[in-house]
């Protein structure tokens, strides 16, 4: 694109990130703070996930942008379309493919591998947010890794209600150390983000915090010994691919009670159905 | 089938820019709009375009309003996502607001004081009856023209400070912060704060100022001064080594003066609270200098109880481009959340269900 | 404390050819090595280096310093000192523990370095030790985040104190520093996640 650096971001503003971004993978978990840009695209469009993309991608690289799990959502294509016009990178929408996957509120379905690195957007980098709106005191929790709060807000939901209330954003530990927010994917991603062997980068552009998993570490989702983990998914199969195991969007066909499901995933299903795989509405 | 039409894509989003761009052009008989005419006459907007986009520059910020629809806020974040592309050529001197040109300057607890009372181009007096003569397009009547008066004219706070009456500022980092080169700790010292101010939503910062004097976080405040003028601003070239003029902006700055009764160590003495804003912002500037007295409280050895006492929420929700994002990102797809919750709702309430059961039998 | 030289006369050795996909090339072989400790990157293959830079190092420098960065630089490289505030514009401090940036060709107290806080650990510095050779020499095993299994990593040149330094870095996490290691047109990274065994 004229007029602008590759990757829209001028060099030295990815040398800061790429620094951030460095400490973050050093420190697993820990929100490193950095001197977010403001980008042409909204806060709460994925600033950050857009700056951690740009600051990592080079003209080798293919590109996959996913927003709810599907390469089609508007706000994917916008990114994907930006990244296509300020970099001129190679795009796909399949998993398999991409080398940086730029994500929104999901992990794909296919296992990534050690080539691959996944970038998340952000909103809320603070897990702790909920239950401390201060950011200053927060800071103190984490350094003192005193997380009780976060335990009894668990342990209370469970006295109360007979199970943890957080479906998405559910609170993980990484590598033993620090609370961290995984995004708010589906707690049914959670099991992925441990010991996955791509890196996984999360980006929180109007929060200012850039923070990292490094392949293969350890990350726990909170529970208790009487209450373990459980990741939940909607209880049918894909309308398109006949899938019992990936997570399922749910869709409003009537004004009737009509339901139907298909897979947010959408590179999985479209591989499913490539393979023979159907569903009742194939 | 209905999941292909929810997932609009390529086509949707080209022909919603489209639509957009057909809406602000209005109706084609009548003549487009053109910038100059928003840098002139709507010089207000400008002020503020300009400053929730922390860059001065009329003509740009004119061009923004004009692509924004006159969303100011909208316009405020083109400015800002172009200004964080420009290269940093140098930083200028600290501006001498003394030697402003003046064009208004008021005081409102000295009946006279050196320069006197300048009431300059202002709405103050003006009774709000809509002027149907604008729709003609009436020329106004010539506007009578003084001598502008070019001698420095004595910040009012630089007065009471030569009586010792001002609690001097401490004395401030060598070199201030940027908010925008690198994120500010808690608790952010002044310089920092003053950044985020300046360019805060001009609302967010009247709500607040407007709180203060209502008792949430009362600091009993008088306009000191409130003064409106071009200042020029001057950079030192490295190769050269001295300072030159690269040109002038229209600011308008504010003095509150607050009474404070002084602590064991110290004499009773009037605190001040600052404000500065691009172009002629009265309400701007006197609002953000309630909220920087307000947010001084703590050096103050004040109770920091109000909620424009709280730097951390202050700063944390001044800037509108961050604020219209987040609160606007809620139209995205959250369909994976949602039906997480969904899945939840639709559990707890079998289990409660079941447990309802058990309890009848 | 920043001593900036009076002038700075632009030195005969170019930077990167293609600023831009070099420092992204370089920077993405940091980050794998950083992500992936102790597996061995190849980086500034191609850049002309000043002596006694080696081309890894110099193309770290590159990537990731700046005027923002201060760095401390040991006197064994200060022949390329020049080179490194030309082109990278950094400030060079006298005290290693104000440097963000250590660059050194001997493995330093780590004590004496910036280790962050436990609010802001990533204020830790970054030392870039410049080495014979990596893949050979003393053998260690690695374990930690980023590696599935324990895995060997050698070097040349780390010292006979660096285990025990490494523990007592490695005891100080959140806080701490971390190592990029630079031989000839290779580098390997040790973050301070990272645990060292002797072999």
């Amino acid at each position: 694109m004229n007029g602008y650096n590759f990757a829209y971001l001028d060099e030295q503003t990815k040398r800061m990130i790429r620094r951030a971004i460095l400490k973050a993978v050093a420190i697993p978990g820990h929100q490193v703070p950095f001197a977010s840009r403001e980008m042409p695209l909204p806060y709460g469009w994925g600033t950050g996930g857009i700056q951690v993309t740009a600051s990592i991608l080079g003209r080798e690289d293919v590109l996959k942008v996913i927003d709810q799990g599907a390469d089609d959502t508007t706000n994917a294509v916008s990114i994907r379309r930006f990244f296509a016009a300020t970099a001129g990178v190679q795009t796909t929408t399949r998993t398999a493919d991409a080398s940086v996957i730029q994500t929104r509120h999901r992990i794909p379905e296919a296992p990534l591998t050690e080539q691959q690195i996944l970038v998340y957007q952000v909103p809320q980098p603070e897990p702790l947010y909920r239950l401390e709106p201060s950011r200053a005191e927060t800071t103190r929790m984490h350094a003192l890794a005193e997380y009780g709060a976060m335990h009894v807000k668990l342990y209370e939901d469970i006295a109360r209600l007979g199970q943890v209330a957080i479906s998405y954003d559910y609170p993980v530990m990484v590598n033993g150390r620090y609370l961290t927010s995984p995004s708010p994917i589906p707690a049914f991603d959670n099991p992925k983000l441990h010991r996955m062997p791509a890196l996984q980068l999360f980006g929180a552009g109007r929060e200012k915090r850039i923070y990292a998993i490094p392949p293969y570490t350890d990350v726990r989702s909170l529970d208790f010994e009487d209450h373990p983990f459980r990741p939940h998914r909607a209880d049918a199969a894909c309308a398109l691919c006949g899938s019992r195991q990936s997570y399922l969007d749910e869709v409003v066909t009537d004004n009737r009670g009509g339901r139907m499901f298909v897979c947010s995933d959408t590179d999985h299903c479209a591989s499913r159905r490539a393979a023979g795989c159907e569903g009742v509405a194939a | 089938m209905a999941y292909v039409a929810v997932k609009g894509g390529e086509r949707a989003i080209e022909a919603a820019h489209a639509w957009r761009a057909e809406a602000r052009r209005g109706d084609p008989a009548l003549p487009a709009l053109d910038p100059a005419q928003i840098e002139g006459q709507l010089g207000r907007a400008v002020d503020r375009a300009m400053a929730e986009g922390s860059l001065y520059d009329r003509k740009l910020a004119a061009l923004a309003i004009a692509q924004a629809e006159g969303d100011l806020i909208e316009a405020a974040f083109l400015l800002r996502a172009y200004r964080t592309t420009l290269p940093r050529f140098g930083a200028s001197l600290p501006l001498d607001t003394e030697r402003m040109a003046i064009r208004r300057r008021i005081s409102a607890i000295f009946k006279d004081l050196p320069g006197g009372q300048v009431l300059g181009p202002t709405t103050d007096y003006t009774h709000r009856l809509l002027d149907f003569g604008l729709r003609d397009g009436q020329a106004p009547p010539a506007a009578p023209v003084a001598d502008p008066d070019r001698a420095p004219m004595p910040r009012v706070a630089d007065i009471l400070a030569a009586e010792d009456l001002i609690r001097p500022d401490p004395p401030a980092a060598a070199e201030p912060a940027d908010i925008t080169r690198a994120a500010p700790g808690f608790p952010p010292p002044r310089d920092a704060r003053l950044q985020s101010l300046a360019r805060g939503d001009e609302g967010f910062l009247l709500g607040l100022g407007y709180s203060t004097q209502r008792g949430y976080g009362g600091s009993h405040p008088f306009a000191g001064e409130i003064r409106m003028g071009a200042v020029s601003v001057e950079i030192v070239p490295e190769e050269l080594g001295f300072a030159i003029d690269i040109g002038e902006i229209v600011l308008t700055e504010c003095q509150m003066v607050n009474q404070f009764a002084g602590t064991k160590t110290e004499p009773a003495r009037f605190t001040t609270g600052y404000g500065l804003a691009f172009g002629h912002a009265d309400r701007r500037a006197m609002a953000m200098a309630l909220v920087d007295r307000a947010l001084q409280a703590r050096e103050l050895g004040e109770d920091a109880t109000a909620p424009a006492q709280d730097a951390e929420f202050v700063l944390g929700h001044a800037d509108n481009i961050e604020a219209t994002g987040f609160v606007e990102h809620l139209k995205l797809p959250h369909y994976v959340d949602f039906q997480s919750e969904i899945e939840a709702v639709r559990r707890l309430r079998a289990m409660a269900a079941t447990a309802l059961a058990e309890a009848a039998e | 404390m920043s001593v900036a030289p009076a002038t700075v006369v632009p030195p005969d050795r170019p930077g990167f050819a293609d600023p831009v996909a070099d420092a992204q090339a370089t920077f993405r072989a940091v980050l794998d090595a950083l992500a992936r400790p102790g597996r061995i990157h190849p980086a500034g293959v191609g850049l002309d280096a000043p002596a006694p830079l080696a081309p890894a190092t110099a193309a770290l420098l590159l990537t990731l310093v700046d005027p923002d960065t201060p760095i401390w630089l040991a006197p064994a490289l200060a022949a390329a000192r020049d080179w490194i505030v030309f082109h990278c514009g950094a400030p060079l401090v006298a005290d290693p523990g104000a440097a963000a940036f250590v660059v050194t060709t001997e493995l330093p107290p780590l004590d004496r370095l910036a280790a962050g806080s436990d609010e802001a650990p990533e204020a830790g510095a970054s030392v870039i030790l410049q080495l014979a050779a990596l893949g050979t020499g003393p053998r260690m095993r690695l374990t930690g985040p980023g590696l599935a299994a324990p895995s060997l990593f050698a070097a040349t040149g780390l010292g006979a104190g660096f285990v025990a330094a490494w523990w007592a870095n490695r005891a100080l996490f959140p806080r701490g520093i971390d190592l990029l290691l630079c031989a000839g047109t290779e580098l390997a990274a040790l973050p301070r996640s990272v645990s060292v065994e002797a072999l």
